[in-house]
Parts: C-alpha cells; structure tokens; sequence
C-alpha cells in the first residue's frame, strides 16, 4: 500500500519533470532548429521538426547584414561601465551606512529604501528631459547613468557588513587606517563571493535593460542588443531563419554568463530579492 | 551591533568620511531618482510637452483622467495580465522547485533549463513566440491545426503574451522556492517520517507551512511585476488588435513621447504608482491576516 503510493508519487514527478523540462527547452531549440535551415525551408508549406539542410547561412547573413555585433558591443559597454559604477557606488555608500556614525544616516537610508517603492518606469518623462538637456540623448552616458543608482545594492551590502564582526574594523583603526583603506583591505576580501554575485545579476540587468535604452536611443548605431533586435524585421524583413538566428546571438552571451556563474548568479538573485542565497 | 567606546569617540570625526563615501551615491540618487520623482509629481499638476512645461493646471490631469476610457481600458488590460500571469507563474515556480529538490541528479540540469529563459534579454522572447505563434507556418498553429492569428486574434494576444512571459519569467520564481526548500532542516521531514507521513501529507505539514513566507514574498514581487509589463506587449503587439494588449505603462509612454502630452503623462505615472503600491499593500495585508488565522 504505502509502498505503491510512494511510487504513484516518483511516477508523477518524473512526468512532470521531463515534461515541464521539454517544454522549456522546447522554444530555444526550436529557435536553433530554424536558424540552421535555409530561408527557403522556413516558409514550405511542408513542416519538418529538423532542417533539411543544414547550414550555418542565416548566421552568417545576419552577422554582415545588421548591426548585430554593433549592439552586441554596445551592451558589453553599458553592461560594464553600469557594473563598475554601480558597484563601486554602492560599497561605498553600504560602508558609510554600516559603518560610520553620522547624523542624519537613518533618515537618509530610509530615503535610499524609499525607491524600493517608486518604479522606475514613473521617472522616465523627467529623466529624459534632462537627459535631453544634457545633450546626452544617443549617448553611452544617457544610457549608463540613470542605471547606476541601485539602492538594492546598497541595502545587499549594508546588511552583509552588519554581520561583519567590530574587532575586523577596529584592528584596523587602529592601526590609523581610513575608511577607504578599512573598506579595501579589511571588509572587501571578506565580501568577494556577495559582490561578485552582485557585480553578475547587475551586469545581466543592465545587458537585458530594455525600457531605458527604448526611451534614450533613437540611432540605430547605439542601441543595445535587447532594443536593436526590435529593429531585426526592418534590417532583414519577414526571414525568419535570420530572425532566429539574430535572437540566438542575443541571447548567447548572456547564455553563457549564466552556464558559467550558475551558482553566483543564483545567489546574486536571491540576495537582490531580499533572501539570503 | 554594539556600540563601544571607539566608535563613540570616533562618532564625530567620521562625519566627513561619511560625506565623501556617500557623495556619488547621493548626487546619483538626487539627480536621477529623487528629483525626477519630485518633477513628475509637479509634471502631473501642468500642462507640459516633452520638452516645456507651459502652465500650472491644478488637479485638471487628474480629473481628465478619472474620465478617460482609454486609461481605464488600459488599467483593466494590465489587471487581465496580471490575473493570467501570477498564479500560473507562482504555481509552477513552486512545482519546479519541488522537482529540482527532488530530483538530486538531475538537478543542475533541470535548474539552468528553467532559469535559464530569465536572463535572456526579452526581445529574444518575443522574437522566437512570434515565430512561434505566426499563424501559417508556425509550429504552435503546426501542432494544433489551424491558422489562428494569436497575436492578431483580440481574445488571444493577451493570453499569448502572457504564456511568453511564464516561459520568460518563472525561473525566477522556482529559484526562490528553492531557497525556501533548502532552509527547511532535513531532521523535519525525518522525524515525520517517523511518525508515518509521507507523499502529500509530508507536503501539507512540513513543506508549505515552511514555504508560506516565501510564497507571500514571491507573491507579492511577482504582482508588481506583472502589473509592469510593457516591453512584451509592445514589441509582440504594439498594444493591438484594437488595444486590447494596450496595457498603463504602454499609455503613459505612448501619451508622453507619441502625443508629447507630458503632463497628462506624469499623471498616468502618479495613478499607476498608487495602483501598484495599494495593490502591493493590500495583498500584504492578505497573507498576513490569512497567516493569522491559520497561526
């Protein structure tokens, strides 16, 4: 009886399990399967689950034709510059709220916390106006500067030096240290694993952000790969091999990054939704 | 913490450290976060184009609004989103998560097949479900029979972008199942083993009292992303057939960089943050008296 029951249950599962897995893996692999057949096969009135012939043409005509490496590159560059800016300004700020007395730092980290409220998506009319100002529309710094203020970041790193035990920092203070050098060589070799997982899950937001890049760039030269591959049906009309073999290029290197850091950007996740990883 | 001598005697000397670590993030956070925030709040009260603000006009947007089929139309859209999307995507992150903890050897493999879909950009979604979903050669229609025009059919576009986004999104979801799963301590489900339970009632008394925290959570983040959605609708439907995918962020940034009515804009801004905050609040509210009652 219990025996069978258990069974029924294992049974389930692995249904549920190979069959949720085919579904998910389902739409990437049916993308590659049309990138590698002739744009011809793609309209037949025949259907075919695999290319008939297989060739690597699509690619190749989507890498000469568009601007595909272009976007490419220009998410690499605001993904790195967001990255770096916003890791740097947020360790910074976190060690200041963690660590140092001052007045008024309740006030003004509960101000910071306040954004967790506020979408984004409520700022867009004022920033681009001030961005337009700026004469920064079409350019890497409108499209970097409004992402680098991540008061999630801050909070990660706030809480992460709370736990850090007072001994580390006064060892240091004493010896006459300040707190630029505390922070580098006392409280950032502890916090390596949290801030790379940070330094990830920022860097694949500001790769995939789609919404800022739509309202500040209007060249095709600078758009980023997420709002240029919009732009794929104008470049190459109605192909759906190229089309697919342009969102196969999209999503690799981000494809990548994740195969590569799972365990950190798992944790980077987790830790950015406010549960420990 | 507590406080110790040193940083008491240090409490006033660090006032000018705290000032030059804080200097970028602050001047960040004024000029792209707390003054625009400020802008559009005045925004709302003017009338304004992209790039001038002309005159100040009281509660007029407001008042517009209240009245405005169209912004009601849009907030019912982004509501029918949501209630398509938050439920199946926290039903099946949840059974995800459960398959991944179960299943020790396939784990890695089963985690990065779910999650994956999450950290693609989402121009890579739409582009393959429009692939997908093309009414003659595409494999959904394949696979069903027919020639049904999803994204074109005014009771399916919704829909249809809403099981893009499942696919987009649940990973998400399952990954913070998962964390919940891995905090419940293994002597639990031992111990009740003991006792005799297992399969479901396993589930009913260790595994989702355990979860409820994280569910709430999961919840509450996926309805206020949900009722952001903007980019799948659109990039799939540019808000047709007949603006029934037209959903409020759609509105609002089609009033302000079409219509260049920027002021009407901000005010769409401001009604959609107090939707998404009452709604947030709300359900809170929920779980925590749902929580009470069980307690």
């Amino acid at each position: 009886m219990k025996a069978r029951a258990n069974l029924g249950w294992t049974v389930a599962g692995i249904v549920a399990a190979v069959l949720l897995a085919a579904l998910w893996a389902a739409p990437l692999l049916w993308a590659l399967s049309t990138a590698l057949r002739p744009e011809l096969e793609t309209v037949s009135s025949e259907f075919h689950w695999l290319p008939r012939h297989w060739t690597l043409d699509a690619f190749a005509r989507t890498l000469a034709a568009g601007n595909v490496l272009r976007w490419l590159f220009n998410s690499f560059l605001v993904a790195l510059l967001v990255t770096v800016a916003t890791m740097a300004i947020s360790l910074l700020a976190a060690y200041a709220f963690s660590q140092l007395r001052f007045r008024g730092r309740t006030i003004l980290f509960g101000a910071a916390m306040l954004a967790f409220l506020l979408p984004f998506e409520a700022l867009l009319v004022p920033l681009f106006r001030t961005m337009n100002q700026l004469g920064l529309i079409n350019t890497y710094a409108g499209i970097v500067l409004p992402q680098v203020v991540s008061p999630v970041a801050v909070y990660v790193f706030k809480q992460f030096f709370d736990e850090i035990p007072a001994d580390f920092r006064e060892a240091a203070l004493m010896d006459g240290a300040g707190p630029l050098r505390v922070l580098w060589s006392v409280y950032l070799p502890i916090s390596g694993n949290i801030v790379w997982a940070m330094a990830i899950v920022t860097f694949i937001a500001a790769w995939n952000n789609f919404l800022w890049p739509f309202i500040i760039v209007t060249s095709n030269d600078m758009m980023t790969i997420p709002l240029g591959l919009t732009q794929t049906y104008d470049a190459f009309g109605v192909r759906y091999a190229q089309l697919m073999a342009a969102a196969l290029l999209g999503a690799l290197p981000v494809a990548l990054a994740y195969i590569a850091f799972q365990r950190r950007v798992t944790q980077g996740f987790l830790a950015a939704s406010g549960l420990k990883g | 913490m507590k406080p110790n001598d040193l940083i008491l005697r240090g409490a006033r000397r660090e006032g000018l450290p705290a000032t030059l670590l804080l200097a970028p993030f602050v001047i960040a956070f004024l000029l792209f976060f707390l003054v625009p925030a400020g802008i559009t709040f005045w925004m709302s009260l003017t009338e304004s184009s992209l790039t001038r603000t002309n005159a100040f006009v009281g509660l007029a947007n407001y008042a517009t609004l209240a009245s405005d089929p169209s912004f009601w139309d849009s907030v019912l859209n982004t509501f029918y989103f949501a209630l398509l999307t938050v439920v199946p995507l926290t039903v099946l992150g949840l059974v995800m998560a459960l398959l991944v903890d179960h299943f020790v050897k396939a784990r890695a493999w089963l985690q990065g097949v779910f999650f994956l879909p999450f950290v693609l950009p989402i121009s890579v979604m739409t582009l393959i479900a429009d692939w997908m979903l093309q009414p003659s050669s595409g494999v959904i229609n394949h696979i069903l029979g027919g020639q049904r025009p999803w994204l074109a059919d005014p009771h399916w576009a919704l829909p249809a972008v809403a099981i893009g986004t499942v696919w987009w999104t649940v990973g998400f979801n399952m990954l913070l199942f998962l964390a919940g799963l891995r905090n419940i301590p293994a002597d639990l489900y031992e111990a009740a083993a003991l006792d005799g339970a297992r399969g479901f009632t396993l589930f009913r008394s260790i595994t989702w009292p355990a979860l409820r925290p994280v569910a709430t959570t999961a919840l509450i983040l996926q309805i206020i992303a949900s009722l952001k959605v903007f980019g799948q609708t659109y990039i799939l439907t540019s808000g047709g057939p007949f603006n029934t995918t037209r959903v409020t962020l759609h509105y609002m940034v089609e009033t302000a960089f079409t219509q260049s009515d920027a002021g009407y804009a901000a005010a769409i801004a401001m009604a959609f943050v107090a939707i998404v905050i009452l709604l947030s609040l709300l359900q809170a509210w929920i779980a925590k008296s749902l929580a009470g009652r069980t307690a």
